[in-house]
């Protein structure tokens, strides 16, 4: 579909995008802080941090390169790229064909590829713990994610998302037992990649535990507002891809009004749910050492390996 | 234990509600005594100077020393001869010592023959020829805050590499400097850096009246202002030979023990919090919040200040609020016990906590450690137990000790602590005795000296006090037990890896104020 209404439905998924993915962090914090029985600032609380932080001065080292000044503006436009791509609303949006599933990988990559080079930029000793551990978790992290998005490719003969969200979705009802490896697997590298608890703790002051937080240190005002914001547009994007992977039951697949405000009213349930599960998940444990993080995504990847070959051993 | 009559010196009872004596001794003595102490178990209490200036006396400067024996307390006196003044090194018998001179040299000028000569309390805020705490600095001077060097001990090698943290850090927490070296996430030597919050206490107790200057001894530490009040006088009301009214001596020990609470829920709230268990920060917050209210209503003040005055307490508690005390005493312990439940089947929380940061016992006996970390690490320890003045010497005081030194240790010693504190308050309540609070203090005695020893919740509280021909405050010296368990740090965080030391930090919660005054 390369018609009118086919970009015009790419535009709005965009759009959602940039204005969901705030509300969903304010989201998932208000349910962190219920479920610790605090009131919390509500939902709305992320927005108000960005244009507090948008109306602010910049300051910036004076040893910064443009290197240090590009990245948020990359790092941005990276995560809204993914956001494109992966099928939201539709199956059939113009801009999904231009990457698979793959190239998704590599997309967020190469954002977090400039944000370590920037963390080390200006030289502090935290600029470079923290891009040295992401980088750890990184190289753990992205084969299992890989892994965990070959079983759906290896069950709908392609790696393009909307191939795969029509397999799974608009063909008849099947329940693959290697799928559950995969959510599994998908579900702690969602935690490891968005620096959640128990891998890292987003909401730390303790300078030396941390791994996300320890590479945006040195930036400020609108720098660090684009970085949040595309940190937050991570996290919707992992939340998407795994809807679209685990749960396509909405996404439509043709461009009629009606099934596209299904499809943005099954969003909406969806990111509700996830986003409480996430609480849940974050409020029960505590962080782990940092040296049990490569146990843990280790245990992703076996579990990523196991859906394949029970893939191939009971689905092929 | 060495008997104390088997030394060769001449002790003299310093009266007062804690076993101590007082002894002049010259270097030879000094080194004798203590090295008897630390062969016998004993360990140093704290070292200070006394400036005679103006004052008729032979020499000008002496230094005091105070030891634990198993008898009690020996303050030695040691009076120094040599101009510029110096005195021998005691680092090498007592490691807590190293710190003490360093500081002694910054704030009096009497210089020790250790190897360690860099500043310690001085961070270039006055020049270096200029020690604060003698009677003849002019402190209406002010001076240019000068760039300062201070040489940190560097590890070489390869892929050693050096992380600067603070002395400002990204959450509103006391300032101090760490220097880590470290290979990859391995911590090889940590060295602290600390004197960022120094006030000029000491100064300015000598000038305050008596009923003054336990309102500034209150606020040496805010955490732990009643044990500083008490402590303070404590030494003024053995200075003066006074007993304060014994029901006010009972209402100090329920203030103590409720300082030790609250202290105790806010840390072990906070340590969740480390470790990535927002939770129990929530739940722990919550009842510390609800202990300060009554602490409020009660005692007028949520932190429990000026409760403790030069003769007694304050103000009287009702039979009502007794009875109110009670009431939450019960819903405190039961609601802890849950939270201990949750800890110690949360593995994620203890995987974080076990083997962390550890001081075993010998190391921690090596290091004179003190306090509430001490205990976790196998020094029994406690005043309370110990040395108990009254009304502790009614009370049986359980001591809580563990041997793994780690800061699960650390986590249990506190909750253990909270419910011994509980079933104290009770006790206390129960046996409350009728009477005054409050009395008249009469005038100290020239020249002299009075003691004061209390156990608070972060270890023990010494302070010294000192008159001169007037009659008036000539020195007044606060100890703080964050002096001996500081440098521990330094050797519990040795092998850690770099996420796990503001856990480690925070199992110890040590105090900035209180040891840089």
């Amino acid at each position: 579909m390369t018609n009118l209404y086919g970009f015009i439905f790419q535009f709005i998924q965009l759009i959602m995008t940039l204005v969901l993915s705030p509300l969903l962090l304010g989201w998932i914090n208000q349910c962190r802080y219920w479920l610790q029985n605090r009131q919390g600032p509500g939902v709305f609380q992320p927005y108000r941090q960005l244009v507090k932080l948008f109306c602010k001065d910049a300051v910036l080292a004076d040893n910064a390169s443009p290197l240090f000044r590009m990245t948020p503006y990359f790092l941005f436009a990276c995560m809204c790229l993914a956001g494109t791509i992966v099928p939201v609303l539709a199956t059939n949006l113009p801009f999904a064909s231009v990457a698979d599933v793959i190239v998704l990988v590599g997309i967020f990559a190469l954002a977090r590829v400039f944000l370590a080079l920037a963390a080390m930029d200006i030289g502090t000793g935290f600029g470079n713990l923290g891009a040295r551990r992401e980088m750890m978790i990184g190289f753990l992290a992205e084969p299992a994610l890989l892994m965990v998005l070959f079983t759906p490719a290896f069950i709908s003969h392609s790696t393009a998302l909307t191939t795969i969200v029509d397999t799974l979705s608009h063909t008849r009802f099947i329940i693959y037992p290697s799928m559950a490896f995969a959510m599994a697997s998908y579900l702690m590298v969602l935690l490891a990649e968005n620096s959640r608890i128990p891998v890292d703790n987003p909401s730390t002051h303790l300078e030396l535990t941390m791994i996300h937080e320890a590479m945006l240190l040195e930036y400020s005002a609108r720098h660090l507002a684009l970085v949040e914001w595309a940190s937050s547009i991570k996290l919707y994007d992992y939340f998407v891809i795994g809807f679209a992977l685990f749960v396509p039951w909405g996404i439509a697949s043709g461009n009629h009004l009606s099934s596209m405000l299904l499809a943005f009213l099954a969003l909406f349930i969806k990111l509700a749910f996830a986003g409480f599960g996430l609480a849940i998940v974050e409020t029960l444990s505590a962080k782990m050492r940092i040296f049990r993080v490569p146990e843990f995504l280790g245990t992703a990847f076996m579990l990523a390996v196991l859906g394949t070959l029970t893939h191939f051993l009971l689905e092929a | 234990m060495t008997d104390l009559k088997e030394l060769n010196i001449e002790l003299n009872p310093l009266p007062g509600a804690i076993p101590a004596t007082f002894a002049q001794v010259n270097e030879e003595t000094l080194r004798t005594t203590c090295r008897a102490c630390q062969e016998s178990g004993g360990r140093l209490v704290a070292i200070w100077g006394t400036d005679a200036y103006h004052q008729a006396s032979q020499n000008r400067f002496t230094v005091h020393i105070a030891l634990v024996f198993a008898q009690g307390l020996v303050c030695l006196s040691h009076p120094i001869l040599n101009d510029p003044p110096s005195c021998t090194d005691l680092g090498d018998i007592f490691f807590p010592a190293r710190r003490m001179q360093r500081a002694l040299f910054d704030m009096m000028g009497i210089r020790f023959t250790a190897p360690d000569q860099r500043p310690w309390l001085r961070h270039g805020a006055w020049p270096e020829t200029l020690f604060p705490l003698r009677k003849d600095s002019n402190e209406s001077l002010f001076y240019q805050n000068t760039p300062d060097p201070y040489s940190f001990i560097q590890v070489t090698g390869e892929g050693v590499h050096e992380i600067a943290v603070g002395p400002v850090h990204a959450g509103t927490i006391e300032p101090g400097h760490f220097r880590f070296q470290v290979v990859g996430e391995k911590i090889l030597r940590l060295e602290e850096r600390l004197g960022y919050t120094h006030k000029g206490i000491e100064k300015r107790f000598e000038s305050l009246e008596w009923a003054e200057g336990v309102k500034l001894a209150g606020r040496v530490s805010g955490d732990s202002t009643v044990a500083h009040g008490w402590a303070y006088v404590m030494a003024v009301e053995n200075l003066c030979g006074h007993t304060a009214p014994i029901r006010s001596l009972w209402l100090r020990a329920l203030a103590l023990e409720r300082e030790r609470i609250a202290n105790h829920l806010g840390d072990l709230g906070a340590l969740g919090n480390d470790g990535g268990l927002a939770f129990g920060l929530s739940q722990f917050s919550r009842l510390k919040e609800d202990w300060i209210r009554t602490n409020d209503l009660i005692f007028g003040h949520r932190y429990l200040m000026d409760f403790i005055i030069p003769g007694g307490v304050n103000h009287d508690v009702a039979h009502a609020q007794t009875i109110q005390i009670q009431h939450e005493v019960q819903i405190i312990r039961k609601e802890v016990q849950h939270l201990k439940r949750i800890y110690d089947e949360h593995a994620g929380l203890q995987d974080r906590f076990l083997m962390t940061g550890r001081v075993l016992p010998d190391l921690a006996t090596d290091l004179g450690m003190i306090g509430l970390a001490g205990r976790a690490s196998g020094i029994a320890f406690d005043l309370r137990t110990q040395f108990p003045c009254t009304p502790y010497d009614a009370l049986n005081v359980n001591m809580i000790t563990h041997h793994n030194g780690d800061v699960a240790a650390r986590v249990i010693v506190r909750f253990e602590e909270i419910f011994e504190s509980l079933r104290l308050i009770e006790l206390i309540l129960a046996k409350l005795p009728q009477g005054d609070v409050r009395s008249d203090i009469p005038e100290p005695p020239s020249n002299s000296i009075g003691l004061g020893w209390i156990e608070g919740w972060r270890g023990e509280v010494f302070v010294a006090v000192h008159t001169d021909s007037r009659k008036k405050p000539l020195r007044i010296h606060v100890h703080d037990p964050s002096w001996q368990n500081w440098p521990a740090i330094e050797y519990a965080v040795m092998g850690n890896i770099v996420p796990d030391f503001p856990l480690i930090n925070k199992s110890f919660n040590l105090s900035y104020s209180g040891h840089d005054l």
